[in-house]
């Protein structure tokens, strides 16, 4: 492998990695803040990608209002997902909050193909997006990855400062190591789960949407993105923004070069990692709230 | 909504289908005279989930040559039973089971599903019910699980592998490199074109794979570009084809390196797939606009009963019919000379809308392989790649 390969191969792990963190990090709030494991998440990206799909014909030559309509619709939906089934969890085993999350994705993909049918679509990068960048004498790389990755990192920097250096942030992270003193304190936790909740919600739907002209929109494309995030949950520590970061892109490092140089294990690569990181930490990578 | 609307016309005729021959059936007067009764035909194919839509296409076809026949087959009524099969392999040996020992169907017809096919062809070795297997390309259901009453109505995956290898030799190239899901129907159709590939000349320098349904191929992309092919072989389906098609035209590599496929790269996706699929070569046992009178006639008879077009699983639910019919016809519907049945089915030369073929001694279609051309939505024909393509059945003794 030459230079320039591995430079376009750390490329590659790095932008799917940002990706990663966008669902990633929705699933950590709602799994270290409320204790809820949803396996509904990866519904939550699907139904993003579909959005963009949908709100296409109506946002022609407007990219970004589309994803913040699309981001703003998701935060409602999560919203009011919270009010009339998630609530109803908190106080519940995790066996009962599986069964519940599981009945959701069903109830997501059978409305999904009632609606919307079971065809694979595409949806077109907006214009000033769709070029490419020439890298190596082969291969160029699309521009619309790089906005991919710059938007995510984007994200990613918005949720550091509102969870650090916010009132609303320090509350969420209080919420993560102690919600019994959280509530003595006076500060309405309901809200706050809720808020949280669509957050969740909105980052996941937001992942989809901007991974969607890099992709396709397809059934049960929800599915293995699931499985990955709790894999980059776990291993950054349940409840961390900055340990979902750091799993993410280690994430993307593996499964990339791993795919590379050892094509027959690239299945396991990630479980590997995840199972070296439990025995050296069995807490993950990094602590509640940080 | 195009699919909403195709699935519910299907539906709505399956129903009304199923109806009239339900009607038909007066009970007792089917107990009095068993042998003169209908022939209970049970379709396993999946009704729900990703392959939907080609159970309910397979269906179609399957139906659509009965009602031509004018509803019987060999002077007798054709009674349908369903079991939706989900897809799901761990499922298959139950739900096969019901059709078997249930509603003891005397045919069995399905699936699309290799894992579920598998399952299928084993009950039915077993109970030694007849099966047609409209879809599942897996090789081992003609190879080393073939029986004489089993016999396939599409293909093996073998076969556009095969075909693709040959056509690829043909244009020069020399050294190729294959990419897939790390699966049974990737490396076997992987298999095919390898052989067929390196029998001409040419080197596979590298298999590519990755676990299925992983769709992030840019690492796989740029080890292409590292590497520098004469082309590259591509197996995907569904999602996965969609992506990887316009993964592969987005890393600019198809002014670069030629793409090919078999023809699922490009089957039902076009519409997905957009521009980056234009022009793409792919080899299959069907090509939507062939232009001969028994396509034609099949095309218009379809849309006319279904209002939707056909595609290639119509048609291999169409010639599962033709095959069964030529085994009725032959014993006059008498379903107890068994030997007779079998031998006629296996000896058919089936008028197919992809064209006449026959089948081999293990019961695959021996068939012309069409090179295509995506064009528009269409996979237009451009040539016959191989004519008459056997599957070398291995590990079979029939």
């Amino acid at each position: 492998m030459d230079a320039t390969t591995f430079l376009v191969q750390c490329l590659n792990a790095v932008q799917y990695g940002l990706l990663l963190f966008l669902v990633a990090s929705g699933l950590t709030l709602i799994f270290g803040i409320m204790g809820v494991i949803n396996l509904a998440h990866g519904s939550f990206y699907m139904i993003g990608a579909y959005l963009a799909f949908a709100l296409a014909p109506y946002f022609v030559g407007q990219f970004l209002p589309m994803l913040l309509a699309g981001t703003l619709l998701a935060a409602l939906f999560g919203f009011v997902l919270e009010w009339v089934f998630f609530s109803f969890l908190y106080r519940r085993e995790h066996l009962q909050q599986v069964l519940m999350t599981y009945a959701l994705i069903l109830v997501f993909e059978e409305s999904r193909s009632l609606l919307l049918g079971n065809d694979v679509h595409g949806v077109q990068p907006p214009a000033w997006l769709a070029g490419s960048i020439a890298l190596g004498e082969l291969m160029s790389y699309p521009v619309y990855r790089l906005f991919a990755s710059a938007a995510c990192l984007v994200v990613a920097a918005l949720l550091y400062l509102v969870v650090h250096r916010t009132r609303l942030g320090m509350m969420v992270r209080a919420g993560a190591s102690n919600r019994e003193m959280v509530r003595g304190l006076g500060i309405d936790v309901r809200l706050l789960y809720r808020g949280v909740f669509a957050a969740g919600v909105a980052l996941a739907a937001l992942a989809g949407m901007i991974a969607a002209p890099m992709s396709s929109v397809y059934p049960g494309m929800g599915g293995s993105v699931l499985i990955v995030s709790f894999v980059i949950v776990v291993i950054g520590g349940i409840g961390s923004i900055t340990g979902a970061l750091i799993a993410s892109l280690l994430v993307g490092v593996v499964d990339t070069f791993g795919k590379v140089f050892f094509p027959a294990l690239s299945g396991i690569g990630i479980y590997l990692l995840m199972a070296v990181v439990l025995v050296w930490r069995p807490e993950g990578l990094m602590r509640r709230g940080h | 909504m195009h699919l909403i609307k195709l699935s519910a016309t299907a539906a709505l005729a399956t129903t009304l289908a199923l109806s009239t021959a339900m009607s038909m059936v007066v009970p007792g007067e089917a107990h009095a005279q068993a042998a003169a009764g209908p022939v209970k035909v049970g379709f396993m194919l999946p009704y729900t989930g990703t392959y939907a839509s080609l159970g309910n296409m397979i269906e179609a076809g399957f139906k659509l040559y009965v009602q031509e026949q004018g509803g019987k087959l060999g002077g007798r009524e054709i009674q349908y039973f369903k079991v939706d099969d989900e897809s799901e392999p761990s499922k298959a040996t139950d739900n096969v089971n019901k059709l078997i020992k249930r509603d003891q169907v005397d045919v069995l017809v399905g699936t699309v599903h290799s894992g579920v096919a598998l399952g299928m062809a084993k009950a039915a070795k077993e109970s030694n019910t007849l099966l047609i297997v409209p879809n599942a390309g897996a090789d081992a259901i003609t190879g080393p699980l073939c029986s004489p009453n089993i016999v396939r109505s599409s293909f093996s995956n073998w076969q556009p592998g095969y075909s693709t290898g040959v056509v690829v030799a043909q244009k020069g190239h020399k050294r190729a490199m294959t990419i897939t899901w790390n699966y049974a129907a990737g490396s076997e159709t992987v298999k095919g074109f390898t052989e067929a590939f390196e029998k001409a000349g040419g080197k596979v320098v590298k298999d590519l794979n990755l676990p299925f349904p992983n769709v992030e191929f840019q690492a796989l992309l740029t080890e292409i570009a590292a590497q520098k092919p004469d082309a590259v072989f591509a197996f995907f389906a569904g999602g996965g084809a969609v992506k990887f098609v316009k993964d592969y035209a987005a890393a600019g590599l198809d002014k670069t390196i030629p793409l090919y496929g078999s023809g699922f790269l490009t089957d039902g996706t076009l519409e997905a797939q957009g521009a980056a699929a234009q022009g793409l070569q792919t080899t299959l046992h069907y090509a939507d606009n062939l232009d001969t009178p028994r396509n034609n006639a099949f095309r218009k008879s379809f849309a006319l009963a279904y209002k939707a077009n056909a595609d290639v699983y119509a048609v291999q639910g169409y010639d599962a019919a033709q095959i069964l019919a030529a085994g009725l016809a032959a014993v006059k519907g008498d379903l107890s000379k068994r030997e007779a049945l079998t031998t006629a089915m296996r000896k058919t030369t089936v008028d197919s809308p992809r064209g006449r073929f026959t089948l081999s001694a293990a019961g695959n279609p021996v068939q012309d392989m069409y090179l295509r051309e995506a064009k528009g939505t269409n996979n237009e024909f451009k040539a016959v790649a191989v004519k008459a393509l056997a599957d070398p059945a291995r590990g079979c003794k029939l």
